[in-house]
């Protein structure tokens, strides 16, 4: 998965760099469903891995698929990028270990969910009744803000399409 | 060297998530910048999702002879987090492609000169 992103660092054609990230979600679907996440892994592996780059496939073909040839190399993100990571790094020390059950994160609801879900809700699968049932107002929202993604894309595109059909219809009267 | 093998699913979040972050801040391509923000973003994900792993632990969809179970919690939130992240991405797309309609071009340094230079200014791009 690094040795992906890295590569995307460094290719320049387009194309390569979009299928490259479909590549990239696809292996972070298989680490989900190591790590026990099967619902998370479906969606990424439909949705991450599938709409976006379809849709990154769309915007190539209305744009360009050749990035221009970088000029100069300038050191400053580089450092940038450095500092901010050994500082992330400097706090991981403070985390418990990997799959440790004595993690905080695994104290405060979540045992709640997995004792009482199937009274309380119903279904089998304790990811789909949170989902739907203790945090339905955040599903709510998420449908919020795809609704409000969705409009922001149609005033985009749709309006600009339009008015290129216009001018199209209006060009071969100006130079009749 | 054990003490430090526990933490070595952050160490892969980290690198990834400034991989993404040195594409977003270095590249000037939009497109390229978009595919950094999606990496920085898998970053989190997977940083969530090992979170919630217990060991020993198995999914979280209840079954008869089975005691421990992953945390369902960040599952939930990463769902939602997927979604709204395409949302945000399909978003960022239709800008481009309307930037590309308007400029010309999609590198940015390009699209910076052609607003510095005020006799060169492209009619579509006040509209």
């Amino acid at each position: 998965m690094a040795v992906t992103a890295y590569s995307l660092v460094r290719m320049h054609n387009l194309f390569a760099v979009v299928m490259l990230s479909g590549i990239y979600s696809l292996l972070a679907a298989v680490i989900y469903v190591v790590m026990d996440a099967v619902d998370v892994a479906f969606t990424e592996a439909a949705v991450g891995a599938g709409i976006s780059t379809v849709l990154m496939l769309g915007t190539l073909a209305l744009t360009t698929s050749m990035e221009k040839d970088a000029k100069m190399f300038s050191p400053l993100p580089l450092v940038i990028v450095t500092v901010t990571g050994a500082l992330l790094i400097y706090a991981t020390l403070d985390m418990p270990p990997y799959g440790d059950p004595t993690a905080p994160i695994h104290h405060h609801v979540a045992p709640h969910y997995i004792e009482k879900s199937a009274h309380e809700v119903g279904p089998p699968n304790i990811v789909t009744s949170i989902l739907a049932s203790y945090r339905g107002y955040d599903t709510l929202g998420e449908t919020t803000v795809i609704f409000t993604a969705a409009a922001g894309v149609m005033a985009l595109i749709g309006r600009s399409r339009r008015r290129k059909k216009k001018s199209d219809k209006s060009m071969p009267v100006e130079d009749s | 060297m054990d003490a430090f093998s526990g933490l070595f699913n952050y160490w892969i979040v980290v690198v990834l998530m400034m991989m993404g972050f040195y594409i977003v801040i270095s590249q000037q391509n939009l497109i390229k910048k978009i595919v950094g923000l999606n990496v920085f973003q898998v970053s989190v994900f997977v940083f969530y999702i090992s979170m919630g792993k217990i060991k020993g632990g198995s999914a979280p969809i209840l079954a008869d002879g089975i005691e421990i179970y992953s945390n369902p919690l960040p599952h939930v939130l990463i769902l939602t987090a997927i979604v709204v992240g395409v949302a945000t991405t399909a978003l960022g797309l239709a800008l481009t492609v309307r930037i590309k309609n308007a400029y010309g071009t999609i590198e940015e340094d390009e699209i910076e000169a052609m607003e510095n230079t005020p006799s060169n200014k492209t009619p579509e791009a006040t509209s």
